[in-house]
């Protein structure tokens, strides 16, 4: 641990305040017990600060100049660049992107809390007139407001916690490795962001995986079938461990009946078709699992649909479980 | 005359600035910008229309669930289909859920705190409500989010996450409950609201539903002075919060919670002490005071969002929205009057709808839904459906969706050319309440609450309360 706390300043732009209202939900302990305990101060955060109006502008800006020390600052929401910073302003006039820029550049590390602020996420989507961008990447590429080979003072990248919204655990898990200086480059996948969920694929822990293994396909949200063939689920393809950690107690996308939509990646909001559909070529999807070669895929989704159980046919396309595993003959009456 | 501009402020959703011209030590107008603008009307147009319940949860993080039951009831719409029975009971249960999550976050992280503020030190009650609401550190804080991740759970459940489900389809939910499930479902809900009782009203909540007047709310505080509720106003009367931030007195609210047999929450416009009904067609969009392009106003299905950032006579990236010309207040104290309930109203009749009668309708409405909830658990009927196929093809080309939010009204107007989404227009309840001025120079709730505020420091916490007592989503104003 930390000998002292660390001081971290939460700032959020051209985000819905996901983020924040996620983390609220943290479970066992709650979020300010658990800032706490991991040797955190929440110098200032919009919806939790007592300081408002003239003394938050003073403090923010305080800390901007450097005349107050800062050691960590998130940022939740995408930065708006375009007309010189209009789409966003302080209300001293200022553009929020210069004081993120200035307080960035002090600080010794730099968090993006969710996919808006890692990589623009949906504030950049569609014809994003509003310029908006990530902290050092525009969508797949390095780069956005801070450059791509930006480094904060402790040495890092910005530390990328994406997700649409992110997981409470992501967020404090890294804030701790953050708070005790442990987490190292090396713990960042290619994208910025933790490895210790970005190293899992929605896929792993899928509800579903019986009806993937024989391509035992839904034809619509809420069926119990796999969604990738035909539903537009990216779980094989998805970096997150959503389906191994679980949501508020125990959910996810998936056991929720509706598709992954792969919201942790960089251009997720413009997926080029619709988020309930799956592109196919020839009769399959053409976004199949990154790592496995597409002859193999195709062999072996041939071969698992010519073996699938009545049992698990059946079942894919309805909204329970209408035939049962049977039993052994010797249980049976 | 003096002029100054007030920002940023804390513990509301989003970004908010305000501007405040003084005049012998009163507001004499006050003007109310929300300065961040995203363009999530713009973010659908070419879309195919089921991609709305992917993106429309995402212009709010705080009421995404809300957003997306606008959507669903568009697209219902669109495609000439409507839930099952189930299907509403689940809907409801998610959307009350979140309805609570956010009176609750309201009042105890967001609301409350200003009471602990070192300005009131030296008021009596000052030393317990900072012990037990100061920001983060109170000792309220962290037992309400331990019952709000309880209550939470229902997301996990029935809606796989919060914030940003996709689970709300216009046939329906595509979460079907087990009788194991629904077990798991009532106890959590018990839990929460053992809670409430405990904490929050130090009663049954059949009793905080009963109370019929203000003088049964004032007997209320004697019978349970530990309460937070009781704690509030017992602040309330001695601060004279009734007296603060009234506005137009004219209320909107659209239907709420449709269940088979009706709505739990019905529409209609709140005006003179009586109601009448919603009539769509009088709902407009001034764009005059906005960053946008137009001029005068034009009803949602004809106006557009095309950002003019340098547009001199903005002050706001929010539109306004008006009914037959006329600005309306919208959040659960225009819920409850519609709803007839006697104390709401015995309240607004007195004094009009101000800092306590918003903070007294938001605390009462967690009361009477709670119980509603069980009902609504206990309704469902574990063999049928809980989801209707929805169409290939949608069979209009236009459509509106409404619903509440916690903060208020919420309407999606949805237009299709060749089959993509050609139009998208949102008007969210604190576009309602925080809208700038329009092209007759009407200012906005919000705006005519501050008039008249008696203030010698702009920054005084009176000019907050009244702030923070419309509970403002500035998200959701501009999306």
């Amino acid at each position: 641990m930390a000998s002292k706390n660390k001081r971290l300043l939460w700032l959020q732009s051209g985000g819905c305040g996901g983020c924040t209202l996620s983390l609220l939900n943290a479970e066992a302990p709650s979020l300010f017990t658990t800032l706490a305990d991991i040797g955190i101060e929440l110098i200032w955060h919009p919806s939790f600060a007592e300081q408002s109006l003239d003394e938050a502008m003073q403090l923010l800006q305080r800390l901007a100049n450097g005349d107050e020390p800062l050691d960590m600052l998130c940022l939740e929401g995408a930065v708006m660049t375009g007309a010189a910073g209009r789409f966003h302003l302080l209300p001293d006039g200022q553009a929020m992107s210069t004081l993120i820029e200035q307080l960035a550049r002090r600080t010794s590390q730099v968090i993006a809390v969710g996919t808006c602020a890692a990589y623009g996420g949906i504030s950049a989507a569609g014809d994003n007139l509003t310029g908006a961008t990530g902290l050092n990447h525009s969508g797949n590429h390095p780069g956005g407001l801070l450059g791509g080979d930006f480094h904060a003072a402790g040495g890092l990248p910005v530390v990328n916690i994406s997700g649409c919204p992110t997981h409470p655990g992501w967020v404090l898990e890294t804030l701790a490795l953050l708070a005790s200086d442990s987490l190292k480059a090396s713990d960042l996948d290619p994208l910025g962001r933790p490895r210790f969920y970005a190293d899992k694929l929605v896929h792993h822990g899928c509800d579903k995986n019986e009806f993937y293994e024989f391509k035992a396909s839904a034809t619509a949200p809420g069926q119990m079938g796999c969604l990738m063939e035909h539903v537009g689920c990216k779980g094989t393809q998805a970096h997150a461990d959503c389906n191994s950690r679980g949501w508020n107690g125990e959910g996810s996308c998936l056991t929720g009946g509706y598709p992954c939509i792969n919201c942790t990646a960089p251009d997720f909001a413009d997926p080029g078709h619709g988020f309930f559909s799956t592109p196919q070529v020839a009769g399959f999807p053409v976004g199949l699992p990154t790592d496995m070669p597409k002859a193999w895929f195709v062999a072996l989704a041939t071969l698992s649909k010519s073996a699938t159980p009545a049992r698990v046919r059946q079942n894919a396309t309805r909204d329970r479980i209408t035939v049962p595993p049977s039993l052994p003959k010797k249980n049976k009456a | 005359m003096s002029r100054r501009i007030l920002g940023p402020f804390n513990r509301v959703e989003g970004d908010l600035n305000i501007t405040l011209d003084f005049a012998d030590g009163k507001v004499s107008a006050a003007r109310v910008t929300a300065p961040l603008f995203r363009g999530f009307e713009r973010i659908l147009l070419g879309r195919e229309p089921l991609d709305a319940l992917a993106i429309v949860p995402r212009i709010c993080g705080i009421c995404s669930v809300s957003q997306s039951v606008a959507a669903a009831n568009a697209l219902s719409a669109l495609y000439g289909i409507s839930p099952p029975p189930n299907g509403l009971h689940v809907r409801n249960l998610v959307h009350a859920v979140e309805n609570i999550a956010d009176h609750l976050s309201h009042f105890y992280l967001f609301f409350m705190p200003d009471f602990a503020r070192a300005d009131y030190q030296s008021q009596p009650w000052h030393a317990g409500i900072f012990a037990r609401f100061q920001a983060q550190r109170g000792s309220a804080v962290a037992p309400m989010l331990e019952a709000r991740a309880i209550l939470m759970r229902f997301m996990g459940s029935l809606a796989g996450h919060w914030p940003h489900t996709l689970c709300l389809q216009p046939g329906g939910v595509t979460k079907v409950v087990s009788a194991a499930e629904r077990v798991r479902l009532q106890q959590w809900l018990r839990t929460f609201r053992r809670y409430l009782e405990q904490h929050t009203f130090g009663q049954p909540l059949e009793a905080i539903a009963a109370l019929d007047s203000a003088e049964a709310l004032a007997h209320y505080r004697q019978q349970a002075p530990k309460a937070d509720f009781a704690c509030f106003l017992d602040i309330a009367d001695q601060l004279h919060l009734h007296t603060l931030g009234r506005s137009y007195d004219r209320f909107i609210a659209a239907d709420a919670y449709a269940a088979p047999d009706g709505c739990w929450s019905p529409a209609g416009l709140w005006q003179n002490g009586s109601s009448q009904p919603l009539a769509l067609d009088d709902i407009s969009e001034d764009n005059h005071s906005s960053w946008l392009a137009g001029e005068g106003s034009a009803a949602p299905l004809h106006n557009d969002t095309v950002p003019l950032p340098d547009k001199a006579e903005g002050y706001s990236w929010s539109k306004a929205p008006r009914i037959a010309g006329a600005a309306a207040e919208t959040g659960a104290l225009a819920r409850g009057l519609l709803r007839g309930e006697n104390l709401l109203c015995d309240m607004v009749t007195r004094d009009g709808g101000n800092v306590l009668s918003r903070v007294v309708a938001r605390l009462t409405e967690v009361a009477r839904i709670v119980p509603q909830m069980e009902q609504w658990l206990a309704a469902l009927q574990l063999d049928d459906a809980f989801q209707l196929a929805t169409p290939t093809q949608p069979q209009h080309s236009q459509a509106i969706g409404l619903t509440e939010a916690a903060r208020g009204m919420l309407g999606h107007w949805v237009a299709l050319d060749a089959g993509r989404i050609s139009r998208y227009q949102i008007i969210a309840p604190t576009t309602w309440n925080f809208s700038p001025r329009d092209s007759q120079s009407l200012p906005g709730p919000l705006e005519k609450a501050l008039e008249g505020v008696e203030a010698s420091d702009p920054q005084a916490l009176q000019v907050q309360h009244i702030v923070r007592s419309f509970d403002p989503c500035q998200v959701c104003t501009t999306h």
